[in-house]
């Protein structure tokens, strides 16, 4: 008897353990999300060079990205050449990215196009920089989504001081600044 | 999100002489060197016009490669099944060299494999994210990963320490040589787990960041990459692994916390032997979770009311005990409320304004850059202050209830006549059943 009365509390107990936390799942998972991935909103982002060196992985996993159809084309490139540049040439001592992941193209008098080899970017931000102050903002940084890991809570998101970074949903993992681009996935 | 201005694709006149390509060269170089030196005064959403290419130039594509951890439907089935196996192992087959081959598997792919996140130790702090906030959106996944170990616990004890948690397997895989940890530290520093769960489920509360996930030690490990600070750290814990087994779960874990009173709730739990016990005293030392329970001797050590008195005293001493915590969480309200980015960015700035620092900071600089203006900064600086004060309030009296819960804990006697895991502190590893002469 004594027995009986003592394991039907804990079975009471066990059940309103149990209603306990489908409780806290059903309140936690009222608002239900898709699956959702982190990005940098290229519109906050400052350029502070966190990206290269709080990020998880090594190298980071964020990278330059050209948006082509908002590019002059510039052969003075402010994203490309270091402000104290002598010569407008591919020369080392000219280039503004430390990896040399940004590739200069001559395509026709007088432009340029520019290309981030993404196995050398290391996310640096500089060009990104160099091509916001002076330039159309066509180089931005971005999670490549191929690298990301989707962290719980992204590392670089916690010491992003612009608070640039977000969550976007998996579907539609890029925040693009041209809605003009050709996309290869 | 500020969308541009982007002009329709195509439309690049395909002929163009010689001269006007020379013309366009000219009158482009003499707009960049413009802007190159005035270029900072230039506010215009484009400064320079896209260029129309006679040579029938197309624009490369943008290579945007979607998410790799598309696994994460494989990751509930994994954890499901994992689960049972563990479940399995540990009540039925009753052989701690399956379940530490399954302990090795988790660790291999919950770890390595997939890098360790998301994880249920972490996900406590989305539960909590998605309760505070009504617009936080808690995935599929992490509401199973949440909810799936702790209803295990409910039916069948800790099998998700045992051998489903990556950060279980791999202090584990480490305890080569565990040392006996003296029972009265063990319940000292099991306050810890306490601790740590308040701390973070006030900082999730407050919008503070996920410090489960930040100072987790092992997720550097798996993901062969971390900060020096938590290489340091994830080192030191595995070192100290080797002797005290499970350094993390046993003094830090506060996921730990949750499947502990679960578990002590427990439908089935393992037992150290699979049919009666005869008190041969051989597994005594078998565990090094100090997580057996011995048999209490035949003549009680005091009598009924002095236990009463003691017992009395103690659940007075409970109010004294939560007043103290609350006084202490008190006097911590600066620190806590460091914890978040916008109070500690409030006293950067202010203190900037006040000629404290010599320089700026990044955030500083970012802030500054953003045209908002200081004053709404600080207000809301002082209402997460204003929010952690009372959040500081609530920790310390659950602190101080820990602590009376685990004094009440340490001095009742509870008969038993054999030798019984712990409910709550035993992660099933299994280490004792073959310790235990008797047959099934």
């Amino acid at each position: 008897m004594n027995k009986n009365t003592k394991s039907g509390r804990r079975d009471f107990v066990r059940g309103a353990a149990a209603v306990l936390i489908g409780g806290a799942v059903l309140s936690a998972g009222r608002s239900r999300s898709p699956r959702l991935v982190w990005q940098i909103d290229p519109a906050k982002c400052t350029q502070c060079g966190r990206c290269a060196t709080h990020c998880v992985l090594a190298p980071s996993a964020v990278k330059c990205f050209h948006s082509y159809s908002i590019c002059g084309y510039c052969d003075l490139c402010g994203g490309y050449l270091r402000p104290d540049a002598k010569n407008r040439n591919t020369g080392a001592e000219n280039q503004l990215c430390p990896t040399a992941a940004l590739q200069r193209k001559f395509i026709e008098m007088p432009y340029y196009q520019y290309t981030i080899n993404e196995d050398l970017c290391i996310g640096c931000g500089k060009c990104v920089k160099g091509c916001s102050v002076f330039g159309n903002g066509s180089l931005y940084m971005q999670v490549r989504h191929d690298r990301c890991v989707n962290c719980n809570e992204c590392a670089i998101a916690r010491a992003c001081p612009s608070d640039a970074f977000k969550r976007v949903p998996a579907s539609d993992p890029y925040l693009l600044k041209s809605d003009q681009e050709r996309r290869i996935v | 999100m500020k969308r541009y201005v982007v002009p329709p694709l195509g439309g690049f006149s395909p002929t163009g002489s010689r001269w006007t390509g020379r013309l366009k060269a000219v009158l482009h170089a003499l707009v960049c060197m413009f802007f190159f030196f005035f270029g900072t005064t230039a506010h215009a959403e484009f400064r320079f016009p896209m260029p129309e290419f006679a040579s029938g130039y197309t624009h490369p594509p943008v290579h945007v490669p979607g998410p790799s951890n598309m696994m994460v439907g494989w990751d509930i089935v994994v954890l499901l099944s994992t689960l049972t196996l563990a479940s399995i192992f540990v009540l039925k087959h009753r052989k701690r060299r399956e379940i530490f081959l399954l302990t090795l598997f988790s660790m291999i792919y919950f770890g390595f494999w997939r890098n360790g996140c998301v994880c249920s130790v972490g996900s406590v702090q989305n539960i909590m994210a998605g309760i505070c906030d009504p617009d936080y959106g808690v995935p599929l996944t992490v509401l199973v990963f949440f909810s799936a170990p702790l209803i295990f616990a409910l039916l069948f004890g800790r099998v998700f320490c045992a051998a489903v948690c990556p950060l279980g397997a791999i202090q584990e895989a480490v305890a080569v040589k565990p040392v006996k940890v003296p029972p009265a530290v063990e319940k000292v520093l099991s306050v810890f787990p306490y601790l740590y769960l308040g701390l973070a489920m006030l900082s999730v509360a407050m919008g503070a960041g996920f410090i489960i996930c930040q100072y987790d030690p092992f997720v550097g490990v798996f993901r062969m990459g971390a900060s020096f600070s938590m290489w340091i750290f994830g080192g030191l814990m595995l070192v100290l692994g080797i002797f005290v087994a499970r350094p993390y779960c046993r003094f830090l874990c506060p996921y730990g916390v949750l499947l502990n009173w679960c578990s002590k709730l427990s439908r089935r739990h393992a037992t150290i032997t699979p049919a009666g016990c005869i008190q041969c005293d051989l597994c005594a030392d078998s565990c090094p979770y100090n997580a057996i329970n011995e048999p209490t001797p035949s003549e009680v050590p005091e009598t009924r009311e002095q236990g009463a008195r003691r017992l009395g005293l103690l659940l007075l001493l409970f109010p004294v005990l939560v007043a103290l915590g609350v006084g202490v969480g008190c006097l911590l309200k600066e620190p806590l409320s460091r914890m978040h980015p916008t109070v500690r960015l409030a006293e950067r700035i202010a203190g900037e304004e006040l000629g404290r620092y010599a320089e700026t900071n990044i955030e500083s600089e970012a802030f500054r850059a953003s045209d908002t203006p200081n004053e709404k900064l600080y207000a809301e600086a002082m209402e997460i202050k204003e929010g952690f004060g009372i959040g500081r309030k609530w920790l310390g009296a659950f602190i101080g209830l820990v602590i009376g819960c685990k004094l009440v804990s340490v001095s009742i006697l509870r008969k038993r006549t054999d030798y019984e895991p712990d409910r709550g502190t035993c992660y099933s590893c299994g280490r004792c059943f073959k310790y235990c002469p008797v047959q099934e």
